[in-house]
């Protein structure tokens, strides 16, 4: 019993940065019916970024979190700019190709700069390093508390942006009817690049948190988390932004709970068997049915 | 050890004497010099374990020629970069024999790149050696019989899962082990399985078998599995790249047992990634270490420095002892591969930087491990361990 909720508190962690992740994928996809490819890449630049703030510019942890979710935020808006908007108009298999590309483009680009090789995370501040010891066999580390926390906090600012915000109601009128939305005064490609911008940010900061936690960092770091907050956005309702948190949970604890139980090799394919379920059996996902609620 | 050369030499002498008629098919150590074969990986995915052994054995090849070299000869390298592929290695393999004619050929450092190279050593019948491929089926074939032309200077895998496990029991006394291995490496289900198998035979009880693929940067799951049992050590036969992270997250799990792995642990990433506090209680079965008080690895560390202005790594070691076990085997007066063949096959008790190497009936190197204690996240301690 006591391993179970240790591992379901290791699942909470890691559930968290796939539900980062996912936010983005499902927010860009409400909006422009793209599968970013490239996010999970996005979520490696942040990792990076960090990574550079803490050593050569000696910043702290969060002034090193703030500079990665601004490079991200930036990044974000640029492929969007310069890869996605010139082909708004073609069809959708050609941006997500597009997009395909952009994912190879950071990936190696990345690899030119850095290398292949692994980097280790500079040492963490005191803080994150302790542990509490609720009993003997259940131990919440200050990493597993720290991305917990600065998880909840940027979904539930994203939250209090898309429901509260001029910004976040032109998203919403965007994601139901781009035309009608721009009938009724709406810069369309202001809200789409804002959409880019807030989606990049989150997986800027699901990167650094990832350093922090797991110690290393490289290149090719986005691929597999990329796709599995995919699987985890699809799971919840791609679109769906409370789906995409429910999926990003549902994923860390399953995948958790797989490798605790003794199936450590097949835990990814627990995780992609379960795409291909959720595919057969609900393709609109978990909360599938709450169109209204599309953003 | 000068005993042992004479000895070595005789048996050489005597064998070459038997043979020389026989042979004839090569002019290799004929002129002025003895060309012996250099196939490296120089470029590409594995460059940096080619291009240490070269170091190593350029600066063997060094101090032989400026002692006279072999019996009046010098030693002169043919030195080609197989871009550590295979298909690369196994063609320059035909042309360091036929064009070339070397006596022997040194390399490649990569056990399915030295594989390769051995059907060409066979027909042309001269030795290939190397410092570093390990892996359990490289001097025997698919039947189990011995490949005649191939040697290498270190051990095999399995042999460092068995002395490892001999170690824990003899030296630690640990009762019950926990195993985690590398489940999309043969490298490290091979050490699973022989120090497994060690471990049993010797009384100790493996408690827990858990697996991770090469990539995984979260092992908290398993760690947590293994986290409530009763057991003394952890054998962890990984690379550092993953080894690492396993490491730090299991101190942050609270999981003070010993953690002991192979030499997949041997690079400063390895210390980067777990972070100098987890790094403490954990032992690696390795080639060499540069704690060593042997005056000749002293002198092998200070004259590299000199030549290099660095530390020699294990792989640096491995290339200068595989240049002087060829060497070694060519003062008996091997005129032809088929001779150094018969030569390397007697060789026993060489001594080298790396361990006392003697080759047993499967061409395998029988020398001791070292095994490197590893303390706030740096080599505290080496001792020579003998399976």
């Amino acid at each position: 019993m006591e391993q179970l909720i240790q591992q379901l508190i290791n699942g909470l962690a890691l559930g968290s940065i796939y539900a980062l992740i996912a936010l983005g994928y499902t927010m860009i996809y409400g909006i422009i019916q793209l599968i970013n490819f490239a996010h999970g890449d996005i979520f490696m630049v942040g990792a990076f970024v960090g990574y550079a703030g803490m050593t050569t510019l000696r910043l702290n942890f969060f002034a090193s979190l703030a500079l990665a979710i601004i490079t991200c935020l930036l990044l974000g808006v640029l492929i969007e700019r310069v890869a996605y908007k010139p082909l708004r108009k073609q069809t959708r298999l050609a941006v997500l190709i597009t997009a395909i590309g952009m994912s190879f483009l950071l990936e190696y680009t990345m690899m030119y700069f850095v290398g292949p090789d692994p980097r280790a995370y500079p040492a963490l501040p005191d803080f994150m390093r302790a542990t509490i010891k609720i009993t003997d066999n259940i131990v919440i580390t200050g990493a597993q508390i720290l991305i917990l926390a600065v998880s909840i906090t940027l979904m539930i600012a994203l939250q209090l942006i898309v429901r509260y915000t001029r910004i976040g109601k032109a998203m919403r009128a965007v994601s139901q009817d781009p035309d009608a939305a721009r009938l009724q005064g709406i810069n369309v490609d202001t809200t789409i690049s804002f959409t880019f911008a807030i989606g990049s940010a989150l997986a800027g900061a699901a990167g650094v948190l990832v350093g922090v936690y797991y110690n290393s960092i490289n290149p090719l770091m986005g691929i597999l988390p990329g796709l599995k907050a995919f699987v985890a956005a699809v799971l919840g309702g791609i679109g769906i932004i409370p789906g995409a948190l429910l999926g990003g949970f549902l994923i860390g604890g399953v995948e958790t709970l797989v490798a605790g139980y003794g199936f450590s090799s097949w835990k990814d394919a627990v995780v992609f068997a379960i795409l291909i379920l959720i595919l057969i059996l609900k393709p609109s996902g978990l909360l599938g049915k709450n169109v209204k609620e599309k953003v | 050890m000068k005993k042992a050369w004479k000895i070595i030499a005789s048996a050489a002498v005597t064998v070459g004497l038997l043979t020389g008629c026989g042979g004839g098919s090569g002019t290799a150590a004929s002129g002025d010099t003895i060309k012996i074969g250099v196939n490296y990986e120089l470029s590409g995915d594995v460059a940096t374990y080619g291009q240490a052994n070269v170091e190593g054995i350029e600066m063997a090849t060094e101090e032989i020629n400026n002692a006279g070299g072999i019996k009046g000869k010098k030693i002169e390298l043919v030195k080609y970069d197989n871009k550590s592929t295979a298909s690369e290695a196994t063609t320059l393999a035909t042309k360091l024999m036929t064009q070339d004619k070397v006596i022997a050929q040194i390399g490649p450092a990569t056990s399915g790149a030295f594989k390769a190279t051995i059907p060409v050593a066979d027909k042309s019948k001269v030795p290939v050696v190397t410092g570093s491929a390990t892996a359990d089926d490289v001097t025997v074939d698919a039947q189990g019989k011995v490949q005649q032309y191939a040697f290498r200077t270190c051990f095999s895998d399995s042999y460092q899962g068995t002395a490892m496990a001999k170690y824990a029991r003899e030296k630690k006394n640990a009762q019950s082990a926990v195993i985690l291995t590398d489940n999309s490496s043969d490298y490290s289900k091979g050490l699973t399985a022989s120090f497994e198998k060690t471990f049993t035979e010797a009384g100790g009880k493996v408690v827990s078998k858990q697996s991770y693929n090469k990539g995984d940067t979260d092992f908290n799951a398993i760690l947590t599995a293994i986290r409530g049992q009763q057991f003394d050590m952890i054998y962890l036969p990984g690379y550092y790249s993953e080894a690492g992270l396993i490491i730090k997250q299991a101190r942050a799990q609270g999981i003070t047992q010993p953690i002991v792995g192979a030499d997949g642990f041997d690079s400063p990433k390895l210390a980067e990634l777990a972070g100098k506090d987890a790094l403490t209680n954990v032992f690696f079965s390795n080639h060499y270490s540069s704690l060593s008080t042997d005056p000749a690895v002293q002198k092998f560390i200070t004259d590299f420095k000199a030549k290099y202005n660095k530390e020699p790594d294990a792989f640096n070691a491995l290339g200068y002892d595989t240049l002087k076990f060829v060497a070694n085997g060519l003062q008996g007066g091997a005129t032809t591969g088929a001779d150094l063949e018969k030569a390397l096959a007697a060789t026993k008790d060489f001594q080298g930087v790396t361990g006392t190497i003697s080759v047993d009936a499967n061409h395998n190197a029988v020398k001791s491990v070292t095994v490197i204690e590893m303390r706030n996240g740096v080599q505290a301690a080496a001792e020579k361990f003998d399976a």
